[in-house]
């Protein structure tokens, strides 16, 4: 299960709407072994593009060298389609290397730029394989979220 | 003469979990090669054609070597290599 804190939520959202009709990409890090994304990081899509989107590789070194020094890890991974639904497609589950992050999509081809209904899922994708899970949307975190991360499964 | 080689979570079943490991050579082709003595199985998941893989990034000293000779990129002792698989996907 993700468990993901109001205003984030609707700062991945809202960086689709902007970026649509192009695919919008970004982090949420969270400190290492918490599962809590905490630091919303949006990324520019190197790749412009309405169909695929990449980290930019020298902003990637810089984000994971900031991740590194501040001890945490990419919690969520998150990306938009803008044309088709919000599930991985050949390519994300091709592409995926963080086994331990959430992968969110969020799917704007209903909403486009606008204020239309967006669709927002999380997957674990692993070895290949995908799950989806559910998510927890809280106004922010308490203790018991920080005490007892959820499991990853 | 050392180089330090910075492992990404995805490769570290081949360095037995360590997050960096140490080589040597003279280019980053060698030190591939070295790393694939000491991690059997690295070097595929890293070069394909005499090439880096598409959606992997290699830097050294912070530099991508796709902007600095590639795999031919010289090393010297103490340079510190990071592999990183590129933040990639999207519906196509």
């Amino acid at each position: 299960m993700l468990t993901i804190d109001r205003a984030t939520y609707d700062a991945i959202v809202a960086h689709a709407r902007r970026d649509h009709p192009d695919e919008a990409c970004g982090v949420v890090a969270g400190a290492a072994g918490s599962d809590l994304p905490t630091r919303f990081v949006p990324m520019l899509n190197a790749a412009r593009s309405p169909t695929f989107y990449e980290f930019d590789s020298t902003d990637l070194l810089a984000l994971y060298r900031e991740m590194d020094d501040r001890d945490e890890e990419p919690v969520v991974i998150y990306h938009s389609h803008t044309a088709t639904q919000a599930y991985p497609s050949r390519t994300d589950i091709d592409l995926a290397s963080e086994p331990g992050a959430h992968y969110v999509l969020v799917s704007t081809r209903e909403c486009g730029s606008g204020a239309g209904p967006v669709d927002f899922r999380s997957y674990r994708i692993a070895d290949e394989q995908v799950s989806e899970e559910e998510i927890r949307v809280v106004d922010s975190y308490t203790d018991a979220d920080v005490a007892q991360p959820a499991t990853k499964e | 003469m050392p180089i330090e080689v910075r492992v990404p979570t995805i490769l570290r079943t081949y360095t037995g979990g360590s997050k960096a490991v140490e080589t040597t050579g003279a280019t980053v082709a060698e030190a591939i090669d070295n790393l694939e003595d000491a991690h059997t199985g690295i070097k595929e998941r890293l070069v394909q054609d005499d090439q880096v893989r598409r959606f992997i990034n290699v830097y050294v000293n912070d530099e991508d070597i796709r902007f600095s000779g590639g795999l031919k990129t010289e090393l010297t002792d103490g340079d510190v290599v990071v592999i990183l698989p590129a933040v990639a996907g999207g519906s196509a």
